[in-house]
């Protein structure tokens, strides 16, 4: 086992302002980038404020930014840096700092909010709802979403615009409007919901432009441009300019 | 004169896990206006971390499966110890639980035939476990949040105010439940961001913090875990039931040290991968024990061959339940067959393609990947127990998980206790979470609506608030010499898990009990740097109360047990012993409350378990129930 000092650069301060400070902490072998923060707290800041839970990388609440690239901190391990390097640790930058490496994440509880939920069928009772697994695959990759909001952090539309925030639900809700649109079951079009098009009108869809931002960062490797984003977009495109949908929709559907 | 927010509920649900999420999704649909307050951000409770699946005897693969196969297993699982009534309700509820998650949303695997697919695993007869991939507590927990959200969704349209009936208050922490007389009248709270204290007033209050692994140095819970819950029980009055049995899962990882614990879910084992030590050989044949011969394979032929045909062959000895295999592991480290970094070597890659492991295990192909360097679909992983999960908890009533004694107390899922016995099985948690949850959820706003006439709802004292919010400050105040709390912490996690572990003597337990007891004067005198704003030293410092509190529980309950049975292992008592088989160990808080804080806490009371009802004991052979039923209780 062998174990050396490494330093360190953690932002501290609160929503009124505040600064890198500088900390020479010890690294054991295998330990990430969160174990660092730990020891900082036990050893050095025991007030230094930090999200974390499962230290597994399945919670997504360790989010910070480390080197300037969003990471989760329980997955980021000290072996992927030189020893030498110095290792800077700062807040999510697209949210208000709380404290520390603490952001107010509301933003994202608020978009979940306004993407309407998923519309059980009518008439199929629990325990007879039938799937086939290649139909529900694809909802399933988005589902593996664990809320750390890396991509809500990362996309452009919203780091440096918070103009943008009103309209614009962000990858990791547009996303959801995906996985409910793709679900076999959902019945929001019977109930008179179109989610493709309130992807577009409601939850900005139109301000993405496929940079694939969001995809780098996952750290859940899920295609969110390529399998959530773009199907979205050429669905909306298909309502928005196919006249025969377009006629459809002015005409209503006819119930039986 | 403390002056704080209070705001008026009538169903107060503390912990938004699967258990106070489905709690507080009853209480609301049955018209209780319903706050949820917890420690993390909404959606990040520990059931995200339950990776194999949810029991629930479906029948979807094997149409051999009913409620009472389930009950039998689960009995089994538990020794005997289970509050029966419980055992029975879960068996019997959990399907219903697992459709209605459909209706909400959840996208399980499939079946061919389009059902939900159902996995094998430790201790269950058949098929029963509903799973998605590897990450199934995470689907539960999504599909719990976004049913609040729904519901919240339609409380827009109804009143322009999406938290009007269902609220919740994240990273606040409740650190009281305040009573008038017997009666619940609330919660006392701070928030976490800002450290401001508010009190929600509510004449029910359920309990559904989960579990207690944080005061263990090796586990696998996250930093939630400390037994709030528990705690805040026993200083309302309420008494623990079975505090000894923890659940040390067999296969947490133990390299590299910064992960040490971190779970490797039964799933890899209930997917055929196997159990060897550093000679190569799958010892868990040896390790299987008289209760159970009958049910394993005695070769490595048929327990491969029941993969393919489960009918005509036993199952393998790494399918039994979790207490068995973290015992053999232990045996085998002890006895110097264990792998290079003291664990023993659990290895899927032999049985399955890489492209299947990745599909079937991914989040365990990830985890090992990124956070090992080990490549699970060519090599085998290193594996040893880790604390998990306390059987023991809040005593309960079956049917409606009210405490005794507290009216207006209720509690669900880890912290309650009963359901389980003295081992749980894997998948059995989720279904637990779901069942009782609702009960809990459906009792606590009948409660209420009761409650609220005639006599009127409880009312919170001022003197109270005053005492709860003096507790809370008392870090801030801590004289020259203040102990720091993650140096207290980090000495509680080393006693309990040397001396109150997987394998205890009695003369530990004692130790153990003496070295709580310095630690509860050092933690008296915990004291924490800066201000109330989002300070973790300060958190901390108020957490170790409750671990302390719940270590002593353990601690004192496990010394007075003098045998073994399920998640309470002693060297000095191996066998476990049919007259104790009808004893509860309940936890009674010492009243009153001691001033000098190295006195005990905690006084221990011996109560009989109530005698199974017989058409559940019908089910199972009289020869089975010999090995486990005290003498009298055969004759009853």
């Amino acid at each position: 086992m062998s174990t050396y000092d490494a330093s360190f650069r953690v932002w501290r301060g609160d929503a009124e302002g505040g600064e890198l400070r500088d900390f020479t902490v010890e690294v054991h072998d295998g330990e990430v980038v969160l174990d660092i923060v730990h020891r900082l707290q036990a050893t050095q800041a025991s007030d230094l404020a930090v999200r974390w839970n499962c230290k597994a990388g399945k919670c997504g609440s360790c989010s910070a930014e480390v080197n300037g690239r969003p990471r989760l901190m329980c997955m980021t391990r000290m072996s992927t840096f030189e020893r030498t390097e110095t290792i800077t640790i700062t807040p999510l930058r697209a949210f208000p700092v709380v404290r520390d490496l603490v952001t107010d994440v509301s933003f994202n509880y608020q978009k979940a909010r306004e993407v309407p939920a998923f519309v059980p069928p009518e008439g199929v009772a629990p325990g007879a709802y039938r799937m086939q697994q290649i139909d529900v695959e694809r909802s399933q990759e988005f589902r593996k979403c664990i809320e750390c909001f890396l991509c809500q952090d990362t996309c452009h539309v919203v780091r440096d615009h918070e103009e943008n925030k009103g309209a614009f639900a962000g990858p990791r809700f547009l996303m959801r409007v995906a996985e409910l649109d793709m679900h076999p079951l959902d019945a929001a079009s019977d109930a008179g919901l179109d989610r493709k098009r309130t992807a577009q009108e409601e939850h900005g869809l139109g301000y993405c432009n496929i940079t694939k931002c969001c995809t780098e960062v996952c750290p859940e490797g899920i295609k969110i441009t390529d399998n959530a984003l773009i199907p979205l977009k050429e669905r909306a495109v298909d309502r928005k300019y196919d006249p025969l949908v377009w006629l459809g929709s002015k005409i209503g559907r006819r119930k039986g | 004169m403390a002056q704080v927010e209070r705001q008026q509920w009538d169903v107060v649900v503390v912990g938004a896990g699967g258990a106070g999420l489905r709690a507080a999704i009853e209480a609301r649909e049955r018209g209780a206006r319903t706050a949820v307050i917890c420690k993390s951000l909404f959606g990040k409770a520990h059931t995200v971390m339950a990776e194999g699946g949810i029991a629930a005897s479906m029948g979807n693969v094997n149409d051999g499966d009913n409620w009472q196969v389930h009950f039998r297993d689960t009995m089994r699982g538990g020794k005997f110890l289970n509050q029966w009534r419980m055992a029975e309700l879960h068996a019997k509820e959990a399907p219903d639980r697992v459709w209605e998650l459909e209706t909400w949303g959840a996208l399980f695997d499939r079946t061919p035939d389009g059902r939900i697919s159902q996995r094998n695993f430790g201790g269950h007869e058949y098929p029963r476990l509903a799973h998605v991939g590897d990450r199934t507590g995470l689907e539960l927990i999504r599909t719990l949040q976004q049913k609040i959200v729904a519901l919240q969704q339609e409380d827009f349209k109804e009143h322009g105010d999406y938290e009007a009936r269902l609220k919740v208050f994240q990273e606040c922490t409740v650190t009281r439940v305040l009573k008038e007389g017997q009666r619940v009248s609330g919660t006392f709270c701070y928030e976490r961001e800002s450290g401001r204290f508010f009190v929600l007033e509510a004449p029910a209050v359920v309990l559904a913090t989960g579990g207690i692994g944080k005061s263990f140095k090796t586990t696998s819970n996250s930093w939630e875990y400390t037994g709030d819950g528990h705690a805040l029980a026993l200083l309302a009055g309420a008494p623990l039931l079975n505090m000894e049995f923890v659940q040390f899962h067999p296969t947490g990882m133990v390299w590299p040290p910064s992960v040490k614990g971190i779970l490797v879910t039964e799933s890899v084992r209930g997917d055929g991968g196997v159990l060897r030590n550093s000679e190569g050989k799958r010892f868990m044949f040896d390790y299987v024990p008289d209760v159970f011969k009958e049910k394993y394979a005695e070769s490595e032929e048929e327990g491969d061959r029941w993969y393919e045909d489960p009918d005509h062959n036993r199952r393998p000895p790494e399918l039994l339940p979790r207490d068995e295999v973290a015992r053999a592991i232990n045996s085998e480290v002890k006895a110097g067959r264990g792998s290079p970094h003291g664990g023993v070597f659990l290895d899927v890659s032999t049985r399955m393609p890489a492209e299947k492991i990745k599909r079937r295990l991914p989040s365990m192909y990830h985890q090992f990947k990124e956070l090992a360097d080990v490549d699970i679909t060519a090599e085998p992983m290193e594996v040893g127990p880790t604390c998990h999960y306390v059987m023991g908890g809040i005593a309960v009533d079956s049917e409606t998980a009210a405490t005794v004694g507290v009216p207006g107390l209720f509690a669900a899922g880890e912290v309650a206790g009963g359901m389980h016995g003295s081992n749980r099985l894997g998948g059995n948690s989720l279904s637990d979470l779901l069942v009782f949850g609702r009960r809990a959820g459906l009792h606590a706003a009948e409660y209420a609506a009761r409650g609220a006439s005639p006599t009127g709802r409880p009312a919170v004292s001022q003197a109270e608030i005053d005492a709860a919010a003096a507790e809370a400050l008392a870090p801030f105040h801590a004289a020259e010499g203040a102990e720091n709390p993650y140096t207290l912490h980090q000495e509680l996690q080393t006693t309990m898990n040397d001396l109150v572990g997987i394998i205890r003597r009695e003369g530990e337990m004692a130790e153990a009990l003496e070295r709580l007891a310095a630690l509860r004067v050092r933690a008296a005198r915990a004291g924490v740097e800066g201000h109330r704003q989002f300070n973790p030293g300060w958190h901390l410092a108020l957490d170790l109360r409750n671990m302390l509190l719940v270590s002593e529980c353990v601690a004192r309950a496990a010394l007075e047990r003098t045998e073994s049975r399920g998640g309470h292992t002693r060297e000095d008592c191996p066998a476990m012993e049919r007259t104790w088989r009808p004893v509860n160990l309940l936890c009674r808080p010492v009243d009153p409350v001691p001033a000098d804080p190295a006195a005990d806490r905690i006084e221990l009371v011996r109560t009989r378990t109530e005698p199974i009802r017989p058409d559940l004991l019908a089910l199972f052979e009289k020869e089975e129930l010999v090995k486990y039923l005290a003498e009298e209780e055969l004759y009853e």
